[in-house]
């Protein structure tokens, strides 16, 4: 198996991001092999969700590189997908859930075509697997939290990409959902896709994930679970915001 | 990729040169009198509006039109001033740039500081209305008419502002058109958007592009202090009504159009009304109608069917006393009677009366008016025996997994006991194990159970306890 053949999913160097002049992420190394499914851990404000947007290119890092599958991500994006938070959309908005689902076919169509006949098999199949199929009619603000959860993952799926950015799935779902998502998790892996899950329960994060990505404003540890998840790692993550980065984090922001 | 976009961009240019050309073929044909000219001008605008109106709503940026309407002032003067024909095509290219621009410093604004867009757009929308008016006044013979812009006047657009709203409204439609899919992405959500690889910069500068377009257009008839309510209000009547983003298309610019028309139609018959004003009544007056009688968002709709759950919730409160009282009795009458139900209710035996003959309507219950006795039908006997069951596994359910003391959840059960659906029942059963009595100690009727309806008494007392027998 050589690093040609089968480049990491993910690879993160030296990444760095700064929101409004104040850093919020320090030199990020990442490197993530094929079909792992990936816990990114951390407590509130540690740069978990703006890790991901940042790969994606969603906000602007100050420096550093991300190559998906060996290539830069402008060349990878169509194998790349993203879940973003639930509550980053007006759930007012007049779609259906159908519509939902198929904007995960967009991205292969380009700005022009539109969908057709197949693109509504393929979002079809997506709600069905994720058990929203009857729900597709409807108006998305009269589905409940987990619901709407998981219409963003048969978008997801429908896009099939073979690595996948979700933030905070977990959030606001029912128990039912949270179990259907991680069942869909494990098909995904077998499927031999990538996923990195920002997630924030410790406990389930051991059982979910093959491996962790430990962050507080830099990654504090990351590989697979039973190596990361120690005492001594989640303390260092957990215990308490780092005060002298915070603080220098701070000062940067005035000066400029 | 760039690749890809400029190749789309091209397209674009080739759509929008074949469009022009069209349009001068259609001068020609252009109607020559002032009311041929209106009509047709409401029409355009009021669809060019409508469309690009859904968007600006369900963006949630209707300031965003208003500050982008008020900018175009500066434009719109320099326009009068320096273009000594008033040629309108140099008219509409200065206040497509000043309205532009004016968006351009809400964005800065926001991004440089830590202001929402409320307060930018405030600033903004106030500081180049006023410059506008400033250079006016300076300049006021040049800019005579300019009042046609503030308040909007159809009678004074002529051939060739006419030929640029024919060209703008085509050139909108055909944007959106083409290009509905990837606005409506951006618009829902647009970190999505990127994730796809569509161009949301250039998807989001040509939205602004085509809306100071549409504002400009419409400046004529409307004006620019009521452009808002051919941009907002014939969208936000649409949203009234539908679901989906498509008919909104199509509703928001029906209402656009008849707007128009309506506006033209009373400012010209009545030659000093302003036609903006009439236009913002005409559109308000839509919005207010299905304010009321949309069928699925309007308030009357929404009031009926408070009242409809006010009157299925009192019926199955009756239901579930009568259903205590024969409880009570050990279930070994059949019937209630009215004033053991009164008593119960604590309310006058008129009051009963009536409540007995509502359940009589609803074929709940027959009434007997010689024995002053009420006896549950086989729909009462079932409703009230799922109104109980409701109640005791509620009451179950919060004292023992919500851990809620027994004496606290009586209340909280009086309501949830209406909306327990029978997937949900099914849930809280298997959750208790199928429990056989409530917190209180008593039974938990068991109306699922097929039991054939021949003797109250008997089936009652099987339903209640099925293992009695």
């Amino acid at each position: 198996m050589s690093k040609v053949d089968h480049p990491p999913a993910l690879e993160i160097h030296d990444l760095s991001v700064t929101y409004h002049k104040k850093p919020v992420l320090y030199g990020v190394d990442v490197e993530i092999p094929q079909g792992s499914l990936v816990g990114v851990i951390g407590p509130n404000g540690a740069g978990k969700s703006t890790l991901i947007k940042s790969v994606m290119g969603v906000i602007p890092s100050s420096g550093g590189w991300v190559k998906v599958f060996g290539k830069p991500l402008k060349d990878s994006l169509h194998r790349v997908g993203y879940v973003p938070q639930r509550e980053s959309v007006d759930w007012d908005f007049p779609v259906t859930v159908m519509d939902v689902a198929l904007m995960g076919t967009y991205g292969k169509l380009g700005l022009f075509r539109r969908p057709g006949k197949a693109e509504r098999k393929i979002a079809s199949e997506a709600l069905e697997k994720v058990g929203m199929l009857s729900y597709a009619n409807r108006q998305i603000g009269n589905l409940s939290g987990g619901q709407q959860q998981r219409v963003f993952l048969a978008r997801a799926l429908a896009q099939d990409s073979d690595l996948y950015f979700m933030d905070e799935p977990f959030v606001g779902v029912d128990a039912a959902t949270e179990a259907a998502i991680v069942t869909l998790l494990k098909d995904m892996r077998e499927r031999n896709k990538t996923v990195l899950v920002v997630h924030h329960d410790l406990q389930s994060a051991r059982d979910y994930f093959d491996r962790l990505i430990l962050l507080n404003m830099r990654v504090v540890a990351e590989g697979p679970t039973p190596e990361v998840f120690t005492p001594e790692l989640l303390h260092k993550t957990y215990g308490g915001r780092l005060t002298i980065l915070s603080e220098i984090a701070d000062r940067t922001a005035k000066m400029s | 990729m760039m690749h890809l976009l400029n190749m789309e961009i091209f397209q674009l240019a080739q759509i929008f040169q074949l469009a022009t050309t069209l349009a001068s073929g259609l001068a020609e044909l252009m109607p020559s009198s002032g009311t041929g000219k209106a009509i047709l001008a409401s029409i355009l605008l009021g669809a060019s509006c409508g469309m690009l109106g859904c968007f600006v709503v369900v963006r949630r940026m209707a300031l965003m039109g208003d500050a982008v309407s008020h900018a175009v002032l500066p434009g719109v003067v320099a326009g009068l001033v320096w273009s000594v024909d008033r040629n309108p095509f140099v008219i509409f290219t200065l206040a497509s740039i000043s309205g532009i621009l004016g968006a351009g410093v809400v964005q800065m604004l926001m991004k440089t500081t830590r202001l929402k867009s409320d307060a930018a757009l405030g600033i903004v929308l106030a500081v180049f209305f006023a410059a506008g008016v400033v250079w006016q006044s300076k300049e006021k013979s040049a800019t005579a008419g300019v009042l046609h812009f503030l308040y909007g006047n159809a009678s004074s657009i002529d051939q060739n502002d006419l030929l640029m709203m024919l060209v703008t409204s085509v050139l909108i439609a055909v944007v959106v058109w083409l290009l509905l899919r990837p606005l409506l992405v951006v618009s829902f959500d647009a970190a999505y958007a990127m994730s796809l690889g569509y161009p949301v910069k250039f998807l989001n500068a040509l939205f602004y592009t085509l809306l100071s377009f549409s504002v400009v257009v419409a400046l004529q008839a409307v004006g620019v202090i009521l452009v808002s309510a051919m941009l907002i209000t014939p969208a936000a009547t649409a949203y009234l009504l539908t679901d989906r983003f498509k008919p909104m298309l199509l509703w928001s610019m029906t209402f656009g159009i008849l707007s128009g028309l309506a506006g033209c139609w009373v400012s010209m018959s009545y030659n000093k009304m302003s036609t903006g004003s009439v236009i913002a009544l005409a559109a308000t007056a839509f919005f207010a109608l299905f304010y009321f009688v949309a069928p699925r968002h309007g308030i009357l709709v929404k009031y009926i069917r408070v009242a409809k759950r006010k009157s299925r919730t009192h019926r199955e409160n009756l239901l579930k006393e009568i259903y205590s009282i024969l409880e009570r009795k050990e279930f070994a009458r059949e019937s209630v009677s009215l004033k053991s139900l009164s008593e119960r209710r604590r309310q006058t035996l008129e009051a009963t009366q009536k409540d007995a003959l509502i359940l009589q309507k609803y074929a709940l219950a027959d009434y007997s008016e010689e024995n002053r006795s009420l006896q549950l039908s086989e729909k009462g006997w079932r409703r009230a025996m799922e109104i109980v069951r409701n109640h005791r596994l509620w009451e179950l359910y919060l004292t023992r997994q919500a851990d809620y003391a027994e004496d606290h959840v009586h209340d909280d059960a009086e309501k949830i006991e209406h909306v327990l659906g029978a997937e949900i029942v099914e849930m809280l059963e298997r959750d208790l194990d199928f429990p056989e009595v409530d917190p209180h100690g008593k039974p938990i009727p068991r109306p699922q159970s097929e039991v054939v309806f021949v003797e109250p008494k008997k089936r009652a007392s099987q339903l209640v306890n099925p293992n009695k027998n």
